[in-house]
């Protein structure tokens, strides 16, 4: 026993220094994590055009943009919360909760700015996100117990709400739906607005001190804690702008499908987790870029857009997300135990 | 982290005794049948108890493996979709002609290789927290179910199959009996032999439980299969029930089970709880879902209650243990 604990340290050793002069290779993929993604892109973008060409046309690709823009927004939130270690499945329940209240305010107030209807929106999401928040960061309930429970009490507010009633297109003003449909300077206001919260969010993340506590906590909470990080509060916001930005997605959506019903987005979280960990970021918290998350959600929405078109049925389509998933975070495990791996062998030397 | 002895149990006193979180659902449990009673004069007769009682029973199979899997820590999201597929290939399998008997078999190891696909990447990807591996395995098996049966139903089953959710022994329902005779295994699973005191004891301390000896992943993989397993059993149970089948049957029993579980007193955290609480919450939680659907309250009303609840019984202990510095953690 011993001494095949000898030896399996001796062949350790032995790979380490072979190795040691190249990184492995899930190391270098890390590296080109991004190139990777933007090469999957291309090559379904091909595979897709071959076989139906009305995808590549500037319609189509609008139409991707624009599809896309709610589900990147949403990732936005979800990357900052899977950075601290957690995961929020109530979100598809907050968005149709702040779009159902927005578009019945709109209903009895037409003549409602569209921008107090955004803000009215945002608020709702808010208030859940702070609930939430509260909840995981200082009850210390874990984030997937709180938002199970959360999203069915948003899910069944948003019935209460409604009285089961849709709220649809002609019971909205036109300002209204002009949030979603109109342009600034030629280009779709949903891809301008996830532009801005991506530029904001970038900042956020790379640039300010609230940002790196984030990840900070999230790649160890108790020596965040003793180096006078208040994990508590970086909890409670990261919860608070996913709610945020759900409520503000819940609006957009809204006014893009000209519709809110009680079942809005149900099951729509799962979609935004797949953007996450397809972009890169670690379900064991601590890391995820931006840049990633944007790669991420436009693979997604280029998938969701694609499939129909090459008469993929409908119903293969829940399996495929789970299988994307899985896929990811498989691979996303994979490629750190390469790295930590090749970390190892580098202090070796 | 307060320490704590696993093999000798503390002092007797009275009033420790009456302390127990146990107590506090059977209260909880009369406060229900109280105003059930009050509410509606239909709820106090045997027929309504037994009706009620079995249209809950179905998910209770579940509560039993669920209540390992929060013990060791970890949490299966899965379970309603293994229920959906486990029940569809059942379904269709019989309609293209294979005898029931050969079907039920196939479903039970459906959900049982459900179960171990589940618990083998757990233990094979230790990065991965059990909440994602089961979120895309909940996805992946309800996924499946879509494919082979689209938006169809299927139903149609022979008369001997309809005796599982609706047939008695005696007066008492056939389901109930079964229930019992599984709670009875699972309680003495947990409690009375080494395999759950291991479990135990993976939940308290899962790094000094592997030094110690205990073979941690296949505990793990063991009890995810049992998992998978009594999803299959309530996927028997609820498609005799309804007499058929649809890919999307079993949505939100996860939530179900696992509020039924933490408000039987057992801890997210790991490593505490007993079978007899989680038994009492099914019963706490079945009949007020029938008192308030007595009085017309909608299902949607219902979830948040159902919502709250859950939020509530995670709340409770940790709010009573905030002094004493016991801490909850991450996903």
């Amino acid at each position: 026993m011993k001494q095949k604990m000898f030896a399996d340290a001796a062949l350790a050793v032995g790979t380490g220094q072979g190795a040691a002069t190249k990184t492995t290779i899930s190391a270098k993929f890390a590296k080109f994590r991004e190139l990777g993604l933007l090469a999957v892109i291309v090559l379904i973008c091909i595979g897709v055009q071959l076989r139906n060409p009305s995808f590549l046309t500037l319609e189509n690709i609008n139409d991707i943009a624009a599809n896309t823009a709610i589900l990147s927004i949403l990732s936005v939130g979800m990357m900052l919360v899977i950075i601290t270690r957690g995961i929020d499945l109530s979100i598809g329940a907050t968005l149709a909760l702040s779009g159902m209240i927005a578009a019945m305010t709109v209903k009895a107030h037409p003549g409602l700015h569209p921008l107090a209807a955004l803000l009215l929106g945002f608020a709702v999401g808010l208030a859940c996100g702070m609930v939430i928040g509260f909840l995981v960061a200082k009850v210390g309930i874990l984030p997937i117990i709180a938002t199970l429970g959360m999203m069915n009490v948003f899910r069944g507010l948003t019935y209460e709400a409604s009285g089961g009633k849709w709220v649809s297109a002609h019971q909205m003003p036109d300002s209204f739906k002009q949030i979603a449909t109109g342009s600034l300077l030629g280009i779709n206001n949903l891809i301008v607005i996830a532009v801005v919260i991506y530029a904001v969010a970038y900042y956020f993340v790379s640039h300010t001190r609230t940002g790196r506590q984030v990840y900070a906590v999230g790649s160890n909470p108790e020596s965040a804690e003793i180096s006078g990080i208040k994990t508590k509060r970086i909890l409670w916001l990261v919860y608070t702008i996913m709610g945020g930005l759900t409520g503000l997605a819940g609006v957009l959506w809204v006014s893009k499908f000209a519709s809110a019903q009680g079942d809005t987005a149900s099951g729509y979280e799962l979609s935004v987790i797949a953007a996450c960990v397809l972009g890169g970021v670690s379900i064991a918290g601590g890391s995820g870029k931006i840049s990633g998350i944007i790669l991420g959600a436009v693979l997604l929405g280029i998938l969701n857009n694609a499939l129909p078109m090459i008469n993929v049925s409908p119903f293969w389509q829940n399996w495929i997300q789970g299988m994307i998933i899985l896929a990811a975070v498989v691979f996303n495990a994979l490629v750190k135990r390469g790295i930590d791996r090749n970390n190892l062998m580098r202090r070796k030397i | 982290m307060e320490p704590r002895v696993l093999t000798s149990k503390k002092p007797f006193t009275l009033k420790g005794f009456f302390l127990q979180w146990e107590w506090m659902l059977v209260l909880l449990f009369v406060a229900v049948i109280v105003m059930n009673v009050n509410l509606s004069d239909y709820f106090w007769d045997y027929n309504n108890l037994r009706d009620a009682t079995m249209s809950f029973l179905d998910k209770a199979f579940i509560v039993l493996p669920m209540v390992f899997i929060i013990i060791l820590a970890d949490i299966d999201i899965s379970v309603g979709s293994i229920v959906a597929l486990s029940s569809v290939i059942m379904a269709d399998l019989y309609a293209h002609g294979v005898p029931m008997e050969l079907a039920l078999i196939v479903c039970l190891a459906v959900g049982t290789l459900c179960g171990y696909i589940n618990g083998l990447l757990i233990v094979k990807f230790k990065e991965l927290s059990s909440v994602i591996v089961t979120l895309s395995t909940m996805i992946i098996y309800r996924g499946i179910a879509y494919i082979l049966l689209k938006d169809q139903s299927v139903g149609k089953f022979p008369k001997w199959f309809n005796y599982l959710g609706w047939g008695y022994v005696g007066s008492i329902p056939f389901i109930l009996i079964a229930f019992a005779v599984f709670a009875v295994l699972f309680g003495i699973l947990l409690h009375k032999t080494t395999f759950g005191r291991k479990v135990y004891a993976i939940g308290s301390n899962p790094t000094a439980s592997r030094y110690s000896g205990v073979q941690v992943d296949r505990i793990k993989i063991i009890v995810f299969t049992l998992a998978g397993l009594m999803s299959a059993v309530t996927a028997l149970f609820l498609t005799s029930r309804m007499g058929s089948t649809r890919p999307n049957i079993a949505t939100g029993y996860e939530l179900d089970v696992i509020a039924m579980v933490v408000l039987g007193g057992i801890s997210t955290a790991g490593g505490k709880g007993r079978m007899i609480g989680a038994i009492l919450a099914v019963f706490l939680i079945g009949y007020l879902r029938y008192g308030l659907g007595l009085i017309n309250i909608s299902a949607q009303t219902l979830l948040i209650v159902i919502g709250l609840l859950l939020i509530f019984a995670v709340s409770v202990p940790k709010l009573k243990w905030k002094g004493t510095g016991a801490k909850g953690k991450a996903v």
